[in-house]
């Protein structure tokens, strides 16, 4: 292959990752979109292994095959529960990726650039350094917080702001240095600057609070992309430009989405601290007053019964406990019986953006059952059940009617205009926000307490 | 906790304090139960439904009262037929829990005082939202105004429903409600159910709400009254003089045209207010049937006779004061729960022992009799269920306010981004090499295709779609492909290992989001 056809083969990868990414938009189109994607990946690699470029395969070909065979292993054996862990752990090997191929774009002796086309390149390199070296710590960081292995509370280090800044400009100040410097000086700055990068994405991420995942982990797909971009540039490579450029917008909108969807601005996501704000000037105003009405399994399949329309939403709580599959049998039973039931799907349900799709996806509960907030929310009063299984923030009436509420403004499910709401949840702790929940003393909530999948088998034990 | 359930003495009281379902309850709390022989008959509860519940049946009284340490009873101590003095049964420094009604008995809880008891009185527990699950009071004063509408419907002439029959039209019965309390709503739904036209009065204004849900019409009066009739605790309280007036007009009004009158107003330690007249119920139809409620406080109006149905004229005035006895298995279990409730909330630990903790609201307003001595009346109870002060709908003019403030400056700050951008771009255009624009022309047209492409994705598919951009992020590894070559073995190492993990996430990424996307289905 010369050179053009390696050029015209990139720009048909180029089109069928955008169609991927468009085909991924709708649920008709997805499972095309995602053969699009593999194809045009396909496409790539194989352009420039038969490139004029690469001359040795034994290592490309073992490493690859190393490599293809992990994923494919993890990918099969990954649960859906875990999906964010598995996707924040894929980022961190791009971000990886582009370190390593920074240093040996660096390192490179063949390449012989002079004057600006040198700064630039040097830039460029710099760049895509930082950037994948941020993203690395950063997707471990939120790899282990979604995990478990880091608590999920975010970490308030004193003048965190200013360890940013300091940082930021520490980095800036290397840069100039780094440009000045020679190979063997340039070397060691920018492994400094990495470590830096590495401390920084670390901070960056543990600042975030547990709630907020579903952004960070969007974000950091946007970080992946535009470490994907740098590299491109820094190898001229206009393919890789493409797709960075292609995944570092999708996936900043992608968080700029969340951010609406939770009615908070991006940037003090990424500062962080969501969880931990101090709750209101006058803490009475907080108070939640009155006590939580416990019910049996029983009664609330009898409930279900009687209804004619039940909606479930569900949360965190439902993934934690593998509760997806008695869910959907509940579904099916109540169907059976003539119950219309629906769910109510938060936007940033879970810990990652359209989780609760994927785990009812799994348990094969059929998709046009499932509906966003905004489809459902005022159809809600009509509805005779609300069964709310292991969500909470979601579904907090202070967001909307107290605005001393460090949630207020986020648009929620509005579950408590039903009939009778039923809240399936281990204890009365509160949610990842740390807020007190005062749907939980209206008088037309029950509370079914203990793990979700047991309460939902319980229910079904019911029916 | 041994917990003993005497035979109520009452004469006619057929409810009794425990039932089979709740005893099971309150044996998983740690506590032993005994019951006396034939303590449940008169509510169809055998003595062998009791042994199958595992609670130990007694048959003497008085070993029944010496071996229990907290006695659990419907009606508060009187005299038993045979055995005298019900307080004297009762061990010393034991506990009782019961209706107590400390206000009208003081002699009653002098000399439980004296006996050294801690009594739990079921009819002074506050009424705050998380009590209610022990307010025995609106269990019982819903079987009530059920009740009166039965009694009513017994001693009435004719349907509630109306109906066109061949042998003529029936109208539908006429029934007034006075009192809108859980006696006066239950009264409503049970008459609204049998197909009577049902218009219900209150004093209290604010719950015509509740009596319109139940169906029926709420009578206003053509009065302004300057405080809210609601008094201390959500109960009525006495009103004054002009009210009065306008109300007896109105009932008078009434009167002639309705068939049944049920009234259930009750001012609490106060004796029944007085609002049907002698001359209201000479004015009634012939056939017509009053059901008095609150007939043991003297009734609401004075011709009815506790315990009584008497005729006055054409008119029935029923007296009865043990309506709830009247269902008296519905009843037992309703009240039973009231109580197992109240024993959970005194038995935190669920291991038997019974903790009277005094800083708990609910508790500490119906302990009346604390080891010997009196604590009734309690604290006032603070309200819960008031509504606050609505500081959201306080903020929001001045949010909106600021809101529209923040427009005009958002726009300036497009302005000023739009123009530092294309400054910025200019600038770089001008010390860049041709080679990078061209690159950077790239780029700039990729990041808007990723913008239009993402931003109508639908919601449900983030995830697959957050999956699906990572696989593809690493084609990155095209870059380490290409180093792989290099005459340096570091470079080749570095490049190999990159080629290594990006093929991790290759494979992991697409397949991944196979398997996702297979799940989904319509």
């Amino acid at each position: 292959m010369n050179q053009g056809m390696v050029t015209a083969a990139y720009i048909i990868a180029a089109i069928l990752f955008i169609l991927s990414l468009s085909g991924l938009s709708k649920q008709e189109t997805a499972r095309r979109g995602n053969v699009f994607g593999m194809a045009g990946m396909a496409i790539a690699i194989l352009a420039t292994v038969f490139g004029t470029d690469v001359t040795d395969y034994g290592w490309l070909i073992v490493m690859m095959v190393i490599g293809g065979s992990i994923g494919a292993f993890l990918a099969s054996r990954v649960q859906m529960t875990q999906m964010p862990e598995l996707v924040a752990i894929l980022h961190s090997l791009v971000g990886m990726a582009a370190v390593l191929v920074g240093f040996a774009s660096y390192l490179d002796p063949d390449s012989h650039l002079e004057g600006a086309a040198g700064t630039i390149h040097n830039v460029e390199v710099y760049l895509g350094i930082l950037i994948g070296a941020l993203t690395f710590t950063g997707s471990v960081v939120a790899f282990g917080k979604l995990n478990g292995k880091i608590g999920s509370s975010p970490l308030m280090l004193p003048n965190r702001h200013l360890l940013n800044i300091g940082i930021g400009v520490a980095c800036l100040i290397l840069l100039f240095i780094f440009l000045g410097a020679g190979k063997g000086a340039g070397t060691f700055i920018l492994v400094i600057m990495t470590l830096l990068a590495f401390a920084f994405g670390v901070h960056m991420v543990m600042a975030i609070g547990g709630a907020d995942m579903p952004v960070v982990i969007s974000m950091l797909n946007s970080y992946s992309g535009w470490a994907a971009a740098a590299t491109g540039f820094m190898l001229s490579n206009d393919l890789l430009i493409v797709v960075g450029a292609l995944v570092g917008s999708s996936g900043a909108i992608l968080s700029y989405i969340m951010c609406r969807a939770m009615n908070r601005k991006f940037f003090s996501v990424i500062m962080g601290g969501f969880g931990t704000a101090p709750a209101a000037a006058d803490g009475d105003s907080d108070e939640v007053q009155g006590e939580a009405v416990a019910i049996t399994a029983d009664e609330v399949a009898q409930l279900c019964k009687d209804a004619e329309s039940v909606v479930i939403v569900p949360g965190y709580g439902m993934a934690v406990a593998h509760a997806q599959h008695p869910v959907s049998e509940l579904t099916t039973q109540l169907r059976k019986a003539g119950v219309d039931v629906k769910f109510a799907i938060h936007p940033v349900a879970g810990r990652m953006p359209g989780h609760m799709n994927v785990l009812l996806a799994e348990a094969n509960v059929p998709y046009d059952l499932v509906l966003e907030m905004d489809e459902i929310n005022d159809d809600l009063g009509d509805v005779d059940v609300v069964i709310v299984i292991g969500a909470n923030d979601i579904v907090n009436p202070s967001a909307l009617d107290n605005p001393n509420s460090p949630i207020a403004g986020m648009p929620v499910i509005e579950v408590w205009n039903a009939k009778q709401v039923i809240v399936s949840k281990r204890g009365m702790a509160t949610g990842y926000a740390g807020v007190e929940n005062p749907l939980f003393f209206k008088d037309n909530t029950r509370m079914l307490f203990g793990d979700a999948k047991d309460s939902v088998n319980a229910v079904l034990g019911g029916l | 906790m041994d917990i003993g359930v005497p035979k109520e003495s009452h004469d006619g009281e057929r409810r009794v304090a425990l039932t089979p379902e709740t005893a099971q309850h309150i044996q998983k709390l740690g506590h032993t139960l005994r019951v006396e022989s034939g303590a449940g008959l008169a509510a169809s509860i055998s003595d062998q439904a009791y042994k199958e519940a595992g609670v130990e049946v007694i048959d003497d009284t008085r070993s029944l009262y010496e071996q229990s340490d907290l006695i659990l009873k419907v009606r508060a101590p009187g005299t038993h037929p045979t055995l005298g003095d019900e307080v004297a049964l009762i061990k010393k420094g034991s506990a009782l829990a019961s209706f107590i009604w400390p206000a009208q008995n003081e002699a009653l809880m002098s000399k439980m005082a004296e006996q050294n008891l801690t009594v739990l009185a079921l009819d002074s527990v506050p009424r705050i939202s998380r009590a209610q699950k022990l307010d025995a009071l609106s269990s019982m004063a819903n079987i009530a105004g059920y009740r009166a509408v039965v009694e009513a419907a017994n001693h009435f002439g004719r349907f509630f429903t109306g109906q066109v029959t061949a042998a003529g039209k029936v109208p539908p019965a006429k029934v007034m409600v006075i009192g809108a309390g859980v006696a006066g709503l239950a009264a409503i739904g049970a008459a609204k159910g049998m197909g009577a036209i049902v218009r219900a009065f209150d004093t209290r204004p604010e719950v015509k709400e509740q009596v319109e849900s139940m169906g029926a019409e709420f009578l206003e009066l053509d009065f302004e009254e300057e405080d809210d009739a609601a008094g201390e605790g959500g109960y009525a309280k006495v009103m004054s003089k002009a009210f009065i007036d306008a109300e007896m007009a109105l009932f008078r009004e009434q009167a002639k045209d309705v068939d049944i009158i049920i009234t259930t107003a009750l001012i609490p330690g106060k004796p029944a207010p007085e609002l049907i007249l002698t001359d209201m119920v000479e004015s009634m139809k012939p056939g017509s049937v009053i059901v008095d409620l609150a007939a043991e406080q003297g009734g609401n109006c004075k011709l009815t006779r506790a315990n009584e149905v008497i005729k006055h004229g054409d008119v029935t005035l029923i007296g009865y004061t043990d309506l709830p006895s009247r269902l008296a298995a519905q009843s037992s279990q309703l009240y039973g729960t009231n109580l197992r409730h109240l024993l959970s909330d005194l038995t935190p630990e669920k291991d038997g022992v019974i903790d009277v903790n005094m800083d708990d609201e609910v508790i500490r307003g119906a302990t009346v009799i604390k080891d010997g001595e009196i604590t009734w009346p309690p604290p006032a109870p603070k309200l819960s269920a008031a509504p606050k002060p609505a500081s959201a709908s306080a903020v929001t003019p001045a949010d909106m306010q600021k809101a529209a403030e923040e427009t005009k400056p958002s726009m300036v700050n497009n302005l000023v981004i739009a123009v530092v951008g294309v400054v910025a771009l200019l600038a770089i255009g001008r010390v860049a090499p041709a080679d990078f624009m061209s690159h950077f022309t790239v780029f700039v047209l990729a990041c808007f295709i990723g913008y239009q492409v993402i931003w109508n994705v639908t919601p449900s598919l983030h995830t697959p779609l957050m999956s699906v951009t990572n696989a593809i992020s690493s084609v990155i590894v095209v870059g380490a492909l290409l180093q792989v070559s290099s005459a340096s073995g570091f470079v080749a190492f570095l490049a190999a290992i990159a080629i290594l993990i990006a093929s991790v996430n290759i494979a992991g990424g697409f397949l991944v989001t196979q398997r996702m996307l297979k799940m989904f289905r319509k």
